[in-house]
C-alpha cells in the first residue's frame, strides 16, 4: 500500500462523518425511547463470543457471514457478531431468564464478511427488539407494530409490508413427502419465483398428484388480500397446520390494517426467507426507491432451546444506518453560541453564563486563540457580548 | 407508477419486442436505429432501457430497473440474489456447452478451461469431480484450444458452425439457455399489479410462439 492509499478503508466499510453521525444518534436515541416506551428493556450483548454460541441454530448464512479468529486464551474459535438476535436468544435463555414474557431491544454495529445485498454495508447498526416467552399472534401483532412505528419514526411514509407463513411451504413439502435434500432444492427454486422450473422440479420429483398441484401453485400465490382468500380454496384439504397458518395472516393483517391504514399489505405465500431457522409469521416492510427490504423479522420459536430453554420467540430488526438514509430524522437545529477568552472576574462570570447556557441544551463554543477560526464562525450564529457587568446572547453580525 | 425495464440490444431485443408488443408494450420509437438508451413506451409511466447483455442482471439487483430481459447464462454467472425469475421467456435459445479440439482427448488430472463463464464452468467440472483451472477470456474462445491455451473451451453454442469451421466439436451441455424475465425482489413487492399484470401478459405471448 503506497502512502496516498492509506486513508482507504475495505469495500463496505464506511466512516459516519459529523452531520450524518449527529442524525443517526438522534435517530438511534429516538428508536430506543419508543423501544422503553414499549416496555422493552436494552441489553448490550457482546461484540465477540465463541463461534459454538454465536452461530448455533441459525443456519449456514449466518455462518459464512462471520468473521473469526482463535481465541489467544483458550484456543477456542470466536465469532464477531453478525446478528445481534441470536445473542438476545441467549441472554433470554440463560443470562436473564424470565418466566413469562422477555421484551428485549438493542443497537450495536455488527459485522458481515460479505454484504447481504448489493452494494449492502459490511458494517451495519443492527437495531430491533425481540420478544420472547409468547406464543400467541398478539406478540406477533405487537413485534409488527413496533416495526412499522420504528419506521415511522424514522420519517419513512411510505411503508410497503410484506407478510408471509414458513408453515406454509414447510407443511405443504412435508405432505408431498420431500427429504431435506428435496426441500432445499425446491426453496431456491421458489426463493427466486422461477415458475416454470418449479412446475418441472414438482413433475419429476412429487409424485403425489394433490400435493404436487399445490406446490405448483405456491409461486402464483401473492398479490393483495385477495390471495388469502384465494389460497383458501385452494388449499381445501391441505394440511391442518397451513389453514391454521392463513388465518394466522388473516388476523394479523386484519389488525394492523385497522392500526396502520396508509400501509400497503402484501401478501407472499412462497415467501420462504430465512427457512433456516424461522418457524412461523415473517414479515418484511419496503419503501419505494430502495430495492431492498428496509426491516424484517419473523418468528423464530426454539432458537432458545441449545442454550437450556426453549421458548416462544418473535422479532425484528433493521439497519440504523439505511434507516436514517432514506427517513428524514430532523437533526437540531445545529447552531451554536460563540463565547470569547476572558480573565478574572469577567471570566468567572463568563464561566457561570456558559454553563448555565449549556445546561439549557445550547451548544456554547470558546474562541480559543489559533482555533480554526471559520469552522467556529461558520457553525456560531450569536455571541456571548459583555453588556454593562453581566453576559448577553447576542445575534452574531 | 413508473416501471424500468432492462432489455439488451441484438438477438434478444429482437425477439422480446414481438412479445412485449403482444402484451400491448411498444416503444414510441425505433430502438435500433437510435442511440438513446432509454426510451417512452406507449403505456404511461412505462419505459425501456437498454443495456449491455451482462449488466441487465445488475440493474434489476440494485433496483435500478424494476424488470428485465436476460439470458439465462449470464443469471447462471450473476447470481440470483435479490432477483425473481418469474417467466421463461423462450426466446434466444441455446445451449452452454463444452467443447474441444476433434477427435483429441482430455489429459489425465487437471485440465486448463478457457471460458467467458467462469462460474458454471467452475461449478460444472466440481460436479464431474474433475479438477479444472479456469481461464476466463472475453471473446472467440475457439481460439483457445487451438493454441494450446486451453485443453478445453465452455461457451454458448447455437448452431455449432462456428466450432466446426475451426475443427472442435461441441462435447456435454452444461445448461440449456433462454430468456428469462427478471424481476427486483423489492419492485414486485411494491409495484404488484402493474408488473404481475405484465408477467401474465408475457407469458401467454411466450406461449404463444
Amino acid at each position: 500500500m503506497t502512502q496516498a492509499d492509506r486513508w482507504m478503508l475495505p469495500d463496505g466499510i464506511a466512516e459516519i462523518l459529523p452531520a450524518d453521525a449527529l442524525q443517526i444518534e438522534t435517530l438511534r436515541r429516538r428508536l430506543l425511547d419508543l423501544y422503553h416506551s414499549w416496555g422493552y428493556e436494552l441489553v448490550m450483548p457482546p461484540m465477540l463470543e465463541f463461534t459454538e454460541s454465536l452461530l448455533v441454530g441459525m443456519g449456514r448464512d449466518l455462518e459464512l457471514s462471520t468473521f473469526k479468529v482463535t481465541d489467544q486464551l483458550s484456543g477456542r474459535t470466536l465469532g464477531i457478531r453478525a446478528d445481534i438476535t441470536p445473542q438476545t436468544a441467549r441472554i433470554d435463555a440463560h443470562s436473564f431468564p424470565r418466566a413469562g414474557v422477555n421484551r428485549l431491544c438493542y443497537a450495536g454495529h455488527v459485522l458481515h464478511t460479505r454484504p447481504r445485498t448489493a452494494m449492502g454495508s459490511r458494517a451495519p447498526i443492527q437495531i430491533g427488539a425481540e420478544l420472547y416467552g409468547v406464543e400467541s399472534l398478539h406478540a406477533d401483532i405487537e413485534v409488527i407494530s413496533l416495526m412499522l412505528e420504528s419506521l415511522q419514526t424514522a420519517g419513512i411514509e411510505q411503508i410497503h409490508l410484506d407478510l408471509g407463513h414458513v408453515a406454509i411451504y414447510r407443511s405443504l413439502a412435508r405432505a408431498a413427502g420431500l427429504d431435506e435434500e428435496a426441500q432445499r432444492e425446491l426453496f431456491a427454486l421458489l426463493q427466486s419465483k422461477a415458475s416454470a422450473d418449479v412446475q418441472q422440479w414438482v413433475e419429476t420429483n412429487v409424485s403425489e398428484s394433490r400435493a404436487a398441484g399445490w406446490l405448483r401453485a405456491l409461486p402464483g400465490l401473492a398479490g393483495g388480500s385477495d390471495c388469502l382468500a384465494k389460497a383458501r380454496d385452494l388449499f381445501a384439504g391441505a394440511p391442518a397446520e397451513l389453514a391454521a397458518a392463513l388465518a394466522d395472516l388473516q388476523t394479523v393483517a386484519d389488525s394492523l390494517a385497522q392500526r396502520y391504514p396508509s400501509v400497503e399489505l402484501f401478501f407472499d405465500l412462497s415467501e420462504v426467507r430465512g427457512y433456516d431457522y424461522e418457524t412461523g409469521l415473517v414479515f418484511a416492510a419496503y419503501t419505494p426507491g430502495y430495492g431492498q427490504a428496509l426491516a424484517n423479522g419473523g418468528r423464530y420459536n426454539g432458537i432458545g432451546k441449545v442454550f437450556g430453554r426453549d421458548r416462544p420467540a418473535t422479532g425484528f430488526s433493521s439497519d440504523l444506518v439505511s434507516l436514517n438514509t432514506l427517513g428524514r430524522t430532523p437533526a437540531s437545529s445545529g447552531t451554536a453560541i460563540l463565547a470569547p477568552l476572558a480573565e478574572g472576574a469577567e471570566g468567572e462570570t463568563l464561566w457561570r453564563a456558559v454553563e448555565c447556557l449549556r445546561s439549557e441544551g445550547e451548544v456554547v463554543i470558546f474562541a480559543l486563540p489559533d482555533g480554526a477560526e471559520d469552522e467556529v464562525l461558520s457553525r456560531c450564529d450569536r455571541t456571548l457580548c459583555l453588556e454593562q457587568g453581566s453576559w448577553v446572547v447576542k445575534p452574531r453580525d | 407508477m413508473q416501471i424500468t425495464i432492462a432489455l439488451t440490444k441484438g438477438r434478444i431485443l429482437k425477439e422480446t419486442l414481438p412479445l412485449l408488443a403482444a402484451a400491448g408494450l411498444e416503444p414510441l420509437e425505433d430502438i435500433s436505429r437510435s442511440r438513446k438508451l432509454i426510451f417512452p413506451t406507449n403505456q404511461q409511466g412505462v419505459r425501456l432501457l437498454i443495456l449491455r447483455g451482462v449488466d441487465v442482471p445488475t440493474y434489476v439487483q440494485h433496483g435500478a430497473a424494476d424488470m428485465g430481459v436476460a439470458g439465462k447464462d449470464t443469471l447462471l454467472e450473476h447470481g440470483a440474489d435479490g432477483i425473481y425469475e418469474p417467466l421463461d421467456l423462450g426466446i434466444a435459445r441455446c445451449r452452454l456447452m463444452t467443447a474441444g479440439v476433434k477427435g483429441v482427448e482430455l489429459p489425465q488430472g487437471r485440465i486448463k478451461v478457457a471460458t467467458k463463464f467462469v462460474r458454471s464452468a467452475k461449478r460444472y467440472y466440481a460436479a464431474q469431480g474433475r479438477q479444472a483451472d479456469i481461464i476466463k477470456l472475453y471473446g472467440a474462445m475457439e481460439l483457445a484450444p487451438l493454441m494450446d491455451l486451453a485443453d478445453e473451451i465452455v461457451d454458448i453454442v447455437d448452431t455449432g458452425n462456428t466450432l466446426k469451421a475451426n475443427g472442435l466439436e461441441p462435447r456435454d451441455t452444461i445448461a440449456h439457455i433462454s430468456s428469462r424475465l427478471i424481476v427486483n425482489k423489492a419492485s414486485m413487492k411494491m409495484k404488484y399489479q402493474p408488473i404481475n399484470a405484465l408477467i401474465e401478459k408475457l407469458a401467454a405471448a411466450a406461449k404463444k410462439n
